[in-house]
């Protein structure tokens, strides 16, 4: 079985994101990027499959500007076989990724596409999904176990009040959850053999996909500054403020 | 205060180091070095990273680093717990002696094993009545048919009682003057007649093996001796000392930067007379002078590290990261343990542990006194009117 992973590269989950003084967006200049750390579980989630005899290859795909070459170099430092880029400087929107995906699977024809369940720059939980509904793949979204079968895939998903327990039927699509795996961090020798991993080049026009953005963002701004808490003295005086100013019991 | 970002081609490689040390390091650093106790989980990891070969060539194995990129991973180990960087860096000066001086076939036998980490080791030069002065060891190779019987005593030996092989210092002749002509580089494995008698206790760098070792009778095959000739022994080490004191430099980096962080976060929180002591001149001129220390002795370790891999002499460069690097590391720690106050001679904070481990890059690789009379020759030497 091929497995795709998808990737994403946005700002190291260890830094401190700022608003740009023109507020048209984030501050990236200067800043440390890294690859999606539910992209990294996705990537490692892989790897366990290769190393179990379960999957032959694994292809890493990112889409975004040409510096998201260094994303797909540390997934294939971690173990994945290839990488793909397909660059564009657009902003790209899930819808617009998906339909970029959409057309690499058509390529490549995986019998597994493992993304994470959402980045952590925009948060917002929709690619995999997308990519599902356009190609009419089964799809196991929040992730915390996967083991594969004869021609199905069978997946823990996390789902509100408990674990929900999913057959999905091959070839499908799965998003992963912060508690699939613990990713490894490769090894100095993986990094220098990742160098000569092939990355093929596309743009979203060789794809025969438009990317234009649908959604303008209008302003980018810092989350209210939190007042500082009040501190009470005693039980007795919590329970008071929260009868008589909070109105909570 | 954030350290710069590294270019592509190192960001991996630290990327790793930095997930290693969090992960793997960090944690256990309090317990292992309070109990002095030989990380054996940690030197696997180091196996497993691939830093037994950092700068061993890729032709025999190793993953050829720069010296810039070396002192970088240096850095941020050091900035974690010193002791880890002190399982490789003594087994990647023995390397670079023999990868710069050995034999081909010598080459060839040694250099894929020392980078894979399957044999580890070391150098071992200082004695129990010489270090700074080497000219005076006492340790003794006499050849006999196709070995060298070796006799004498070392002492402060790193990864000499967990590693497997040793690059030792010895005289094969003592009636030579000057004495260096008479000073050979053997390679000595682990065998009978080569005896570790004491591990020893120290004020810091605990976890890591620094062991006194006597030889008796200790036969060593004769192609053991790195290079030709004989009597090279002495010029053979010193070439890889370079790169021994940039590390020490990096390791001094590491130390410094890591008290101004703790300390510029502490500085922030912790409150007298009625606002965050940061805002206290008395602490700021402090905090001002660590920053300044540690970007200096950045700089100056980053540009030796530059001259070394471009192959010119660097012993004045290394020379002088080492030693404004290190004293940095002793300043910052002590200034740390002031701002911190009563916290920062505590265990519970790892500011004492700092405050211990740095006095260590003062003394070794060279005394810092030493380096001072080193950077006066070269400066004459390079300037001579």
């Amino acid at each position: 079985m091929k497995v795709l992973v998808p990737v994403k590269r946005v700002i190291d989950a260890n830094i401190k994101v700022r608003v740009k003084s023109d507020q048209s967006g984030v501050e990236l200049n200067n800043v440390k990027m890294a690859m999606n750390p539910f992209c990294e579980i996705a990537v490692e989630e892989a790897i366990r499959l290769k190393e179990a005899g379960a999957a032959e290859e694994i292809v890493l795909v990112t889409a975004g500007i040409r510096q998201s070459q260094e994303t797909l170099r540390s997934g294939l430092a971690m173990g994945a076989d290839r990488g793909i880029l397909i660059e564009t400087d657009e902003a790209l929107e899930p819808l617009a990724v998906a339909k970029l995906l959409k057309a690499v699977v058509e390529r490549e024809e995986p019998g597994l596409v493992l993304l994470g369940k959402q980045a952590i720059d925009g948060d917002n939980n929709q690619t995999g999904q997308m990519l599902a509904g356009l190609l009419n793949w089964s799809i196991g979204s929040f992730v915390s176990k996967l083991e594969t079968g004869d021609g199905s895939i069978s997946v823990v998903r996390e789902v509100d009040g408990g674990l929900e327990k999913v057959r999905l039927k091959s070839p499908a699509i799965v998003t992963v959850d912060l508690r699939l795996n613990e990713p490894r961090y490769a090894s100095l020798p993986n990094i220098m053999k990742a160098k000569k991993k092939p990355i093929d080049m596309f743009t979203p026009e060789d794809l025969g996909v438009g990317v234009a953005p649908r959604v303008t963002v209008l302003k980018v701004v810092e989350p209210p500054a939190r007042d500082a808490g009040v501190k009470v003295s005693s039980a007795a005086e919590l329970v008071e403020k929260l009868r008589q100013e909070a109105k909570v019991i | 205060m954030n350290t710069p970002i590294p270019d592509p081609d190192d960001a991996l490689i630290l990327d790793s180091i930095d997930r290693f040390l969090e992960r793997d390091v960090r944690p256990v650093v309090r317990e292992l070095e309070a109990n002095d106790v030989y990380p054996q989980k940690i030197v696997d990891q180091l196996v497993e990273l691939g830093l037994f070969g950092a700068t061993i060539a890729p032709e025999y194995g190793g993953l050829g680093l720069s010296a810039e990129t070396y002192a970088k991973i240096i850095e941020r180990i050091s900035a974690v717990w010193m002791s880890v960087s002190g399982f490789f860096n003594s087994h990647l000066i023995m390397a670079a002696a023999v990868q710069r001086f050995g034999r081909d076939e010598q080459k060839q036998q040694f250099l894929p094993r020392f980078a894979s980490g399957e044999l580890r080791g070391g150098i071992a030069l200082t004695e129990p009545d010489c270090g700074t002065d080497l000219q005076a060891i006492r340790t003794r190779a006499v050849k006999d048919g196709e070995e060298y019987v070796v006799n004498g005593t070392k002492t402060w030996i790193t990864n000499s009682s967990a590693g497997g092989i040793l690059a030792v210092l010895v005289k094969t002749d003592v009636n030579t003057q000057p004495p260096h002509r008479g000073m050979s580089l053997l390679l000595v494995e682990k065998g009978p007649g080569f005896t570790v008698t004491r591990k020893l206790d120290k004020l810091g760098y605990r976890g890591i093996d620094t062991a006194e070792l006597v030889f008796e009778d200790c036969r060593v095959p004769a192609t053991n001796l790195v290079g030709d000739t004989e009597g090279r022994g002495l010029q053979q080490i010193l070439a890889g000392l370079e790169l021994g004191r940039i590390n020490i430099a990096a390791r001094g980096v590491g130390i410094a930067r890591v008290c101004l962080e703790e300390s510029l976060a502490y500085a922030q929180h912790r409150q007298s007379f009625g606002k965050p002591i940061g805002e206290h001149q008395s602490i700021q001129i402090k905090l001002a002078d660590m920053a300044t220390r540690v970007e200096s002795a950045r700089l100056l370790t980053e540009s030796a590290a530059r001259a070394y891999d471009s192959g010119e002499r660097c012993d004045m460069e290394a020379g002088m990261a080492k030693l404004f690097a290190s004293e940095a590391a002793v300043s910052n720690s002590l200034e740390a343990m002031r701002i911190h106050g009563a916290y920062g001679y505590s265990k519970e904070f790892n500011i004492e542990r700092y405050y211990r481990d740095a006095p260590l890059l003062a003394i070794g690789e060279g005394t810092n006194e030493l380096q001072k009379i080193i950077i006066a020759k070269q400066l004459i030497e390079r300037s001579r009117v």
